[in-house]
């Protein structure tokens, strides 16, 4: 990808030509799924701003990464762990729309029957896993089920494993990537790092400048790749992917990238934040520039993109107006699925 | 595999280990993992020879990390195994605390039923080993509280095996506490083959009409033996429940022997405050208030952090069948 000058340190592998080679059709697909992911989150943060929804998480800056993973994902093979600010992840790796706002609006046909905070999303049959809002949480749980793989012999599966450079402060993130390395396990690790824990920043988190050094510590490679470049972000998850299958062990990937808006709908970051910074990441924003890029080279006309966001906010607002017109969980919906059958009698 | 009429005499470790073993041979999902559990075979040697025969992939020595040794399990577990996991001692179980209360009890809810989290984990509690302030401590009132969490803590060797079995089983995760100083002391038939005991079962092991007396562990087996001895020496006739199972509680037996024998005492070596002997008495004066002539009596360990590893500290902080003896004796006149 042709790099702009860029505050996201291009690492070597970003800038060594890829090694995987996406066809036209995969760079469109990693295109609009980064527009889909933007689209959705400037609407939950509409429907919050409306009074609809109590609560959005958005993922601007995030867009290239989660794409870029999604399209090395393979569906129907692989094992996702996302955390909170994956809602495009999810997306790109095979979660329907419409159900991300059956989880916005906590209608009863979200998968999980309008229980958890938006953007938590989970799905079984799509191989995208449940987890909490506790950070890091995830991380043994993604370790454990790279184990049941291995133990089984499943050697084309790998699990993938996001979270933020926050969760690295975490003592259970460490637990993970050292039982990762231990025993070797098919998975991969992708930090999103975009340099905001709410109002933490990097700095505060530890005292390194790369996330992807500590990957020494477990025994494991590390790579920094520019978060802004699906195609770099690609290129390093299937690289990652296909070392873990071939029973290389696990890699942590850090990709840096940054988050634009506030941390939630009811978070503010001017409190604790400058404009100025904010903007200075906005003229790297991955969404505009892979446009540029793709025009550039030729992927896409200007009339391409611009049907493409049409069909994106077609679909939007589709699944908007869908999902509002459905109803919430009955009250009694309460007390299902707490145990097999039912709870203890005196409830 | 049918339950034998055959039954075996053996401790409460082997009754854990036999059980650990058949597991380990009947189902190839099923995994036992923790520290130390391979080539010492647990520090208690439950788990002595399985590496050799079943190998380091199902006989898995964990980094010494008791967070990650649950939410592994939690992982392998949401993936399709059977993990059996351990924590080497009670007191130990901290650090994994938020992956038991906030990750494994929740799975199945959380995801309304598309995830299931069939895990087992195991755990030595219990004083009276000296122990000390960090071997010996009780674990149950704190994970009592959350809904969804199975917790079993069976007192015979018949019952380790039966409970073992059932928590195996079970599609949701089961809590399952062995107590250390019955691990060899408590000796008894075990039947051989498959069986499992329910999960929310008490068990009446001693009838009598003037005194309910509930339980659980190494406490029940004081109760029969100052209950015997009240009979035998003061023709007093004590009713003893060993509850095995304390989440969920077995409400009904309890009701039942408390309506019959209208007095009710319940003896745990775990903390009074908050301990299960609360809710016990909550349970029992919302539903029976009126059929008790005496007030309820909790015979519990005192509200100190653990008991100290000097002897006099550890034998003030565990009752004694003395103890049980008086309290019972108070309870039958009242």
């Amino acid at each position: 990808m042709a790099k702009a000058p860029s505050a996201h340190a291009p690492a070597p592998a970003a800038a060594a030509a890829p090694h995987h080679e996406l066809s036209k059709e995969q760079l469109r697909a990693i295109f609009r799924s980064m527009l889909l992911q933007r689209t959705v989150d400037n609407r939950g943060f509409q429907l919050n701003r409306q009074g609809k929804i109590p609560f959005a998480a958005g993922s601007e800056g995030h867009e290239a990464v989660q794409a870029g993973t999604g399209m090395a994902f393979q569906r129907g093979r692989d094992l996702l762990f996302p955390y909170y600010r994956d809602v495009g992840l999810c997306m790109a790796s095979g979660f329907p729309t419409i159900e991300v706002f059956y989880s916005l609006f906590a209608r009863a046909k979200d998968n999980g029957g309008g229980r958890q905070f938006p953007s938590h999303l989970t799905k079984k049959s799509a191989g995208i896993y449940s987890f909490s809002s506790i950070i890091a949480g995830h991380m043994t749980h993604a370790v454990g089920a790279a184990y049941a793989l291995k133990y089984r012999n499943e050697h084309d599966r790998v699990a993938i494993c996001t979270f933020g450079e926050g969760a690295t402060s975490e003592g259970e993130w460490h637990e993970a990537m050292n039982f990762a390395g231990v025993q070797r396990l098919p998975i991969v690790f992708v930090c999103e790092n975009n340099q905001w824990a709410i109002s933490t920043p990097q700095e505060k988190q530890m005292a390194v400048k790369d996330v992807a050094i500590k990957a020494a510590g477990y025994g494991m490679e590390g790579v920094i790749i520019d978060g802004f470049d699906p195609i770099a972000v690609y290129d390093a998850v299937t690289t990652a992917r296909e070392k873990a299958v071939s029973g290389g062990g696990p890699t942590l990937i850090e990709a840096k990238c940054y988050r634009f808006l506030s941390h939630t709908t009811d978070d503010d970051d001017r409190t604790y934040r400058s404009k100025e910074e904010v903007e200075s990441h906005r003229k790297d924003d991955p969404v505009p520039r892979f446009e540029r890029w793709l025009v550039e080279h030729g992927i896409v006309s200007p009339a391409d993109v611009e049907a493409l966001k049409k069909d994106v906010l077609r679909e939007v607002n589709e699944c908007t107006d869908a999902a509002e017109a459905e109803p919430y969980p009955q009250a009694s919906e309460l007390y299902t699925n707490l145990v097999e059958g039912a709870w203890e009698p005196w409830q | 595999m049918a339950v034998t009429t055959e039954t075996t005499v053996m401790n409460n470790v082997e009754a854990v280990r036999t059980t650990l073993y058949e597991a380990l041979k009947n189902d190839s999902r099923t995994l036992i993992m923790g520290e130390d559990v391979g080539p010492r075979g647990n520090v208690f040697l439950i788990t002595k020879g399985f590496l050799d025969e079943f190998g380091p992939q199902r006989v898995l020595d964990t980094p010494l990390a008791e967070a990650s040794i649950v939410g592994i399990a939690v992982g392998m577990a949401m993936e399709g195994l059977r993990p059996i996991a351990e924590i080497q001692f009670a007191d130990f179980i901290f650090p994994a605390f938020n992956q038991i209360v906030g990750e494994a009890a929740k799975t199945r809810y959380r995801s309304n039923g598309d995830f299931t989290c069939p895990l087992v984990i195991r755990t030595p509690y219990g004083g009276g080993v000296r122990g000390s302030l960090s071997h010996s401590i009780s674990v149950e009132a704190l994970f009592y509280h959350v809904p969804g969490l199975k917790i079993v803590a069976p007192s015979t060797p018949a019952d380790m095996k039966g409970l073992l079995n059932a928590a195996i089983d079970d599609p949701d995760p089961v809590l399952y506490l062995e107590h250390k100083k019955t691990y060899r002391l408590i000796k008894g038939e075990v039947p051989g083959g498959h069986y499992t005991i329910p999960i929310g079962k008490a068990a009446v092991r001693r009838e009598g009409h003037q005194l309910t007396v509930v339980s659980y562990g190494l406490n029940v087996h004081q109760a029969l033996e100052a209950a015997n001895q009240l009979e035998a020496d003061e023709a007093l006739k004590v009713e003893v429940i060993d509850l095995r199972s304390i989440r969920p509680m077995d409400k009904q037996t309890i009701l039942a022997s408390v309506r019959k024998t209208r007095k009710l005492m319940i003896i745990h070596e775990d903390n009074k405050f908050g301990g299960i002997g609360a809710e016990i008495s909550a349970m029992v004066a919302e539903e029976a208030l009126f059929d008790l002539d005496a007030p309820i009596c909790r015979l519990c360990g005192p509200d100190v952090p653990p008991m100290g590893y000097a002897l006099p500290l550890e034998e003030e902080f565990m009752i004694s069948t003395e103890r049980m003896k008086q309290r019972m004796r108070e309870m039958v006149k009242f």
